[in-house]
């Protein structure tokens, strides 16, 4: 059963003369449970894309069908409900806060869906715990290394149990045995039955996946199910 | 179905601003805490101070009118005719009159100090039931009666006692009268109600007449009557002094006087008010700048937010209480230390203290208003971040 599918999705910036359309008529199916790349090189339309999907914008034509519904006519509240409780972010910079612990940066996931805070603060703990953070639940980011700190942006996207995890280059600020350790963390949680959706320009990462839908020029180019984990 | 942070989750994340830069939101608190303190001190001040001149009046009472010689038709001052006194004793809501009466002499220290130099002290006899009449009180010694009027005895006003350096009576302190020594017996507090008496230098009547002739026309009377006929009574009292001519005479009310003084101590109260409500202002200008810029930096949280499920509402709340938390931080110090600042002066003054809750609460009604007035635009502009703001590349 398809999660997420787009219907002939454009996206244009600006009007008139100076209009630039950087997604062209985009389909794109992601069943329940797949583990998708998004891959292709800079101004390909690979993050417009991902903004779409995670319905952190408005296509301009086109639809974003979510669990069966069109997302288009949604409020900009219900959109930030559909966003707060059934998708999760993972970005190249984790976007953690500074002077927060580990912890309360994970229960700030659960913190726009009216969760309380002691319930907050156990499933965070429990998140860290599964993402092999259990002994750093009061470290702040400073204190932790890069890989460390994607690990708790991880686990602040995965403690809502979203139906969808967005990647955006989440290995790109991280040297190679950390960027190693966070696809190794995807590939345990897919295995569990997440779906879960990378972009990455790097080619190395997207061969790991069973699928991977190549963009050019603001459409698809590409896209292949080799069925196989690499 | 909405549900949200709670009412504490939305506290703690307008907190998260000021906790997390707390220098900037200590200077931001300033001008508003400035402001307050101005505000609430000076309300302060001149309600424990109008509270005081209250005590004061009531201990004294309000029911004191003066009569005195006011000026004939030709400019000329005017006097009290002898008889004035017994008069106004016998009107019906009159309750006590007493009168001082000029005597024609000057005091000095010594009889070496020359004549000239009276060191603006007047001479009077008092006449019985003075001291009651014009509520005096004795700082030291006693006052005169039917004994001591009769011989050279002199009771001093605070100023008079303070300019003849007279201190302590311990030693039989004499002061020279015109020709004739004259023993101090009492030194009065200064007298609220007839401070004319704190210049004076006060006889008997018998004496005086032996001394400095028989002539002693009534200066002032000093009348106490009904509170409740004050107002009939004291269109009455020009025309019982004086029959012959009533507009020559002079009534006043000292407690009137009193309340005016503390009146015009009022303008000051409400330069200094707006003076704090310029404070105040300028404090909520710093607040709206810092909270702008706030905004701006924090573009990217807000982005994070949003996409961890924030509605822009919520964002706008998150900032909108930021403003009002910091402004109302200001608030609290500057009520505080308004407070603080009361209590001490009153101390000082030895006033009766009177916690000012009603400027501290008007205080931080007007700090809370000014977060919320100031917050709105910041919290606005918070609000109209886009989403997107999370992904996009730094």
């Amino acid at each position: 059963m398809s999660v997420l599918e787009l219907q002939g999705v454009t996206r244009t910036y600006g009007t008139g003369t100076a209009a630039l359309t950087v997604l062209h008529g985009v389909d794109l199916t992601v069943e329940q449970g797949e583990y998708v790349a998004v891959v292709g090189p800079s101004g390909s339309g690979k993050s417009t894309l991902l903004n779409i999907m995670g319905a952190l914008d408005r296509p301009t034509t086109g639809r974003v069908v979510f669990d069966g519904d069109d997302l288009t006519t949604y409020s900009d509240a219900r959109l930030s409900r559909v966003r707060g409780t059934h998708l999760g972010f993972v970005f190249q910079q984790f976007f953690l806060l500074e002077r927060r612990s580990a912890l309360e940066n994970v229960s700030d996931g659960l913190l726009y869906q009216g969760v309380r805070r002691p319930e907050r603060r156990r499933r965070a703990a429990e998140a860290l715990r599964r993402v092999g953070l259990g002994n750093r639940l009061d470290h702040t980011p400073g204190e932790l290394s890069g890989g460390e700190c994607q690990r708790v942006a991880v686990a602040r996207a995965l403690v809502h149990r979203p139906r969808v995890l967005l990647a955006d280059e989440p290995t790109g600020n991280l040297d190679t045995a950390s960027g190693r350790a966070v696809l190794e963390l995807f590939d345990l949680l897919h295995g569990e039955g997440a779906t879960i959706v990378v972009i990455t320009h790097d080619e190395s990462i997207a061969a790991r996946m069973p699928r991977v839908v190549t963009m050019r020029d603001g459409r698809v180019e590409s896209d292949d199910r080799r069925g196989v984990a690499a | 179905m909405r549900g949200g942070p709670g009412p504490a989750d939305r506290l703690r994340l307008g907190a998260l601003g000021l906790t997390s830069r707390k220098g900037r939101a200590a200077l931001s608190t300033l001008g508003v805490a400035i402001g307050i303190t101005a505000m609430v001190g000076v309300l302060g001040l001149s309600e424990s101070s109008r509270a005081d001149l209250n005590d004061q009046l009531d201990a004294l009472g309000t029911n004191l009118l003066v009569v005195s010689p006011g000026q004939d038709m030709m400019g000329e001052d005017a006097t009290l005719p002898d008889g004035s006194v017994g008069m106004i004793g016998r009107v019906p809501t009159v309750e006590a009159a007493a009168a001082t009466y000029a005597v024609d002499a000057t005091v000095r220290k010594t009889d070496r100090v020359p004549e000239s130099q009276t060191s603006g002290i007047a001479v009077a006899a008092a006449g019985p039931g003075l001291a009651t009449a014009v509520s005096a009180e004795l700082r030291e010694g006693r006052w005169l009666d039917d004994a001591t009027e009769k011989y050279p005895a002199v009771v001093l006003g605070a100023t008079a006692a303070r300019r003849l350096a007279v201190g302590s009576l311990s030693e039989g302190v004499r002061v020279w009268l015109d020709g004739q020594w004259f023993a101090v017996i009492g030194i009065l507090e200064p007298v609220v109600l007839a401070p004319e008496l704190d210049e004076t230098a006060l006889v008997g009547p018998s004496v005086a007449r032996e001394l400095y002739g028989d002539d002693l026309p009534p200066t002032t009377v000093y009348t106490r009557v009904d509170p409740s006929q004050l107002t009939a009574t004291r269109a009455l009292l020009g025309r019982t002094a004086n029959p012959a001519a009533p507009s020559e005479v002079s009534v006043s009310r000292p407690s009137d006087a009193l309340e005016a003084q503390a009146a015009a101590d009022e303008s000051l109260t409400t330069l200094t008010l707006g003076l704090g409500a310029v404070a105040l202002l300028v404090g909520a200008v710093g607040i709206a700048n810092v909270m702008v810029i706030s905004v701006l930096e924090r573009r990217r949280e807000i982005g994070v937010r949003r996409a961890l499920g924030a509605t822009r509402a919520g964002i706008g709340a998150q900032f909108l209480t930021e403003s009002v938390l910091l402004s109302l931080l200001g608030g609290l110090i500057g009520g505080l230390l308004g407070v603080a600042l009361t209590t001490a002066f009153a101390v000082h003054e030895g006033w009766g203290l009177v916690l000012p809750w009603l400027p501290v609460a008007a205080g931080l009604g007007c700090s809370l208003l000014v977060g919320t007035v100031v917050g709105l635009y910041p919290a606005l502009r918070a609000a109209s971040v886009p989403p997107t703001e999370a992904l996009r590349s730094m």
